[in-house]
């Protein structure tokens, strides 16, 4: 556990590195469009309730496997699993949308540094989804022994901390992109 | 098939049979000799049969004694290829005056200069570091193994994968041309658009995952695993300064991890982070790989520093002197590292208030330092003092490493800097501390705990003729430096104008051979020792009379270090126990716990290679399938839950018998 910890605050890091980027090179639009012309906020406040609730029901989840309820434990892993697909599919809905208004990764520091920031989020989700249907076969099969039981302590650590970093997302990229 | 480009480009990317350098002569003969060893090394293991052995005992190994080892061997072969790159330069640069040009073209020397960088940083310094840690800390604080005992095996074959991507690029291809830590401009697309820069990246990207781990690993096996008594103050200094330098390792290495994936995005998806254009700010990633950089020359030096402490109270017979401050010292280091990044560019024009912050913080460190310097020269203070050969290594670092902090301090005002900065002055400073601290320290650690790891001491009189070598050496080869520093010239040099120079050049590189000499006399003094081990045999397990718990079990440990984790009651652990009078327990064995081996490391970091490779000669075909392979098999390997075993308790009472009679037959 305390390996893990270590392992997501080196991870925080990387965010660091991302968040301070974005900080200096954000404004540099170079010309093209501004936060204010491209963040559909109650898209993005949709997308971040299912980042949210899919944390909530992770939580149910672990609930659930200290009650040794195994059937529910995997139902409420599967709920998870599903409302972080929804992140994802609404987050490359974005994207999509973005880049083909012509704002593309390559048109701008700012547009570089925000692609790479929330994109670098989205893998870490996508990951985390990979890992979350690795950890539902490993208990189907192998039922809620002490080394699967770790496992889903460190998958739900990490998929809390993903939560928190899109907070940061949201509040640093999100609302004050629009407010600037 | 061969003539449609675009099905070839499909197939193998960028790599086509240009990319062999058949038209350098340098690198010819250096591929014939490679090869020619290369086929002469598998012959000799095939003949010997040595294959399995190697696989079963040491490439899948999760022991940390063994890949202790392993790091230490990959650092020393990365040795020969980093110091082979610094006397071509020492010899071009001595040679190319009045006309001449010298023998190595502006493109190769640039990757001279560039690989011997990258090169002795991260596969010559950070393994033996690495090496020592994984070897020495477990049995400093009476652990059997590592927390993470796989992620360790792993660790080390990330790294060795990194160093073979690096040395792949002297044959396929090309190394980057940008100096060890690839500023942009230079290293973007625009002007670097060859290979060479994306074998740089993916190398320190592969290698990195492996340090970042390992650094996890340390942490999590110092904090969690100590003997039991073994209060955070009273842990050997050199687990203290190991605890430091991963401390760092995590705080800094994902930074390096970051600034070098914005870096590829520039490269290979057009973004604009560190371009001139579109918004892109090149001084950004400078910032960046410092903030990493800086941390890392204390991740080199701070278990050099450890070692010296181990080394000058074990040889001066007397507890160190001001553990504590010590303590403190290091962690005053560690903290304070963070805080100077900005005095590798003091010239980006960030302003007087700014500029000053950062010179009196660096300024600051040399406290710490200076205090440490204090501290082992109070320990020798009327010591009785040995003068075995890690002892004057020890003293060769004092008077070496102080002269490199004072011009570290010189350059840390910022005024002086502006006159000083990127010239020879800079680069004798940082080999005179890496050289005069982390190199020698390395050299006295391995000297010490050889006898531990492999059951005889080393050679004395090889070990002196290589430190003479070394240390005279290293004197001739960067004092010059200095001189040509305050005269004004920069680094990276590959010809000159001025005649006047020319002397220094050619003292430079009579340093330099003198330093061969010196790494030549180590490799003699290595196999001199195995041919005259029965006469070096160490069958106490104490050579030295040491101080500290590895000198408590046998020479070489027996795989699970302790039968009994020690209790623990003084900071000096083993020699607190001697002098209460220990007995080693003769019975009460238990069967032992330990980890199996599994080959998954190295396959792991296997694929990473490949896909790497794939990705710097853009073969994506083969990219995504060696990624996907990646992801299966570490999946896969989850769904091993066997991972460990007991060795019977016979075979523990057994070894623990043998010990006992080796020890009756030594003191008889």
């Amino acid at each position: 556990m305390l390996g893990f910890w270590l392992y997501l605050m080196s991870d925080c890091l990387v965010f660091a590195v991302l968040f301070a980027t974005y900080g200096v090179l954000g404004a540099n639009y170079a010309a093209g469009p501004s936060p204010k012309e491209l963040f559909d906020l109650p898209l993005v406040a949709l997308n971040t309730s299912m980042l949210l609730l899919s944390s909530i029901t992770y939580g149910f989840a672990v609930l659930e496997m200290q009650k040794k309820n195994q059937n529910a434990m995997l139902l409420w892993l599967v709920v998870t699993g599903l409302f972080g697909a929804a992140f994802l599919s609404i987050e490359l809905y974005e994207f999509a949308h973005m880049i083909h208004e012509g704002a593309t990764p390559q048109r701008s520091a700012f547009l570089s540094s925000f692609f790479t920031l929330v994109g670098t989020h989205g893998l870490h989700v996508t990951f985390g989804i990979i890992w979350m249907i690795t950890l539902i076969v490993q208990v189907w099969k192998f039922g809620l022994i002490e080394a699967n039981k770790r496992r889903l302590l460190c998958l739900s650590m990490f998929w809390h901390f993903l939560d928190v970093v899109w907070i940061g997302v949201f509040t640093f990229v999100y609302l004050m992109g629009v407010l600037r | 098939m061969f003539d449609n480009p675009e099905l070839m480009k499909a197939i193998f990317g960028r790599l086509t049979l240009e990319a062999l350098p058949l038209h350098e002569p340098i690198l010819v003969a250096t591929f014939a000799a490679v090869a020619i060893g290369g086929v002469a090394m598998v012959g000799a293991l095939t003949y010997f049969k040595l294959w399995g052995y190697l696989w079963k005992e040491w490439f899948t190994s999760i022991d940390h004694k063994r890949i202790g080892i392993m790091y230490v061997v990959l650092a020393l072969v990365m040795l020969l290829r980093g110091f082979a790159d610094a006397i071509m330069m020492r010899v071009q640069q001595a040679m190319a005056f009045n006309g001449s040009e010298g023998y190595l073209p502006a493109h190769h020397f640039d990757q001279i200069f560039t690989a011997h960088g990258v090169i002795m940083i991260f596969f010559v310094a950070m393994p033996l570091v690495t090496g020592l840690m994984n070897y020495v800390v477990p049995l400093q604080i009476g652990a059997r193994d590592v927390a993470f005992p796989f992620l360790n095996n792993f660790s080390f074959w990330m790294t060795a994968a990194g160093a073979a991507l690096v040395m792949a690029s002297l044959f396929i291809g090309e190394f980057a041309r940008t100096g060890w830590l690839a500023y942009p401009p230079l290293s973007n697309i625009a002007y670097s658009p060859d290979v060479g820069v994306d074998y740089y990246i993916w190398s320190l990207q592969v290698a990195g995952v492996g340090t970042l781990l390992s650094g996890v690993n340390l942490i999590a096996t110092i904090v969690k695993m100590r003997a039991p008594g073994m209060t955070l103050m009273k842990m050997p200094v050199f687990t203290w300064t190991a605890l430091c330098t991963n401390v760092l390792i995590v705080a800094a290495f994902p930074v390096l991890t970051g600034v070098l994936a914005l870096l590829s995005l520039d490269r290979y998806a057009g973004t604009n982070f560190f371009t001139s254009d579109f918004g892109g700010n090149a001084m950004m990633y400078v910032n960046l790989i410092w903030i990493w950089g800086h941390p890392e020359v204390y991740i080199l030096v701070l278990p050099a520093f450890g070692v010296f402490s181990e080394v000058t109270s074990t040889f001066s017979g007397k507890k160190l002197f001001g553990y504590t401050s010590m303590v403190y010292a290091t962690v005053v280091i560690t903290i304070l590292s963070y805080l100077v990044w900005l005095h590798h560019f003091f010239t980006m024009g960030s302003g007087a208030s700014v500029n000053s912050f950062f010179g009196i913080t660096t300024m600051i460190i040399s406290i710490p330092t200076g205090a440490k310097i204090f501290n082992w020269l109070f320990t020798m203070y009327r010591g009785r003092i040995r003068f075995e050969v890690p002892m004057m290594w020890t003293i060769a670092f004092m008077l070496t490493f102080v002269i490199g902090g004072m011009t570290g301090v010189l350059l840390a005002v910022p005024p002086a800097d502006f006159v000083l900065h990127n010239s020879l002055f800079l680069i004798a400073h940082f080999h005179n501390v890496i050289i005069g601290g982390v190199v020698f320290g390395m050299f006295a650690g391995i000297t010490y705990w050889f006898p531990k790891a492999f059951g005889f001491k080393l050679d004395p009189f090889w070990g002196k003729m290589s430190f003479w070598f070394w240390v005279i050496g290293f004197w001739f080869a960067f004092m010059p430096l200095y001189v040509l520093g305050f005269m004004g010239v920069t680094r990276r040099l590959r010809v000159f104008d001025d005649p006047s120079l020319q002397i220094w050049f050619i003292i430079a590189a009579l340093g330099a051979a003198m330093i061969a000499i010196g790494i030549a006399c180590f490799l003699i003094q290595i196999a001199v020792s195995i041919k005259n081990r029965e006469k070096l045999r160490d069958w106490t397990g104490d050579p030295w009379n040491g101080r500290t718990l590895e000198w408590s079990t046998s020479s070489p440990p027996p795989v699970y270090n302790f039968a009994f984790t020690p209790v623990i009651h003084d900071n000096d652990a083993w020699w607190d126990m001697k002098k209460r009078g220990y007995q080693r327990p003769a019975d009460g064995f238990k069967a032992i716990h330990m980890p199996s081996n599994t080959s998954a490391g190295i396959i792991l970091a296997g694929l990473s290679a490949l896909v790497a490779f794939a990705l710097i000669w853009q073969i994506w075909w083969l990219a995504i399938v060696g990624f996907l392979g990646l992801i299966g098999t570490a999946i896969g390997h989850t769904f091993n839950y066997h991972r460990s075993f007991y060795i019977p308790r016979e075979k523990v009472v057994e070894t623990e018998r043998a010990r006992t009679q080796l020890l009756q037959t030594a003191r008889a």
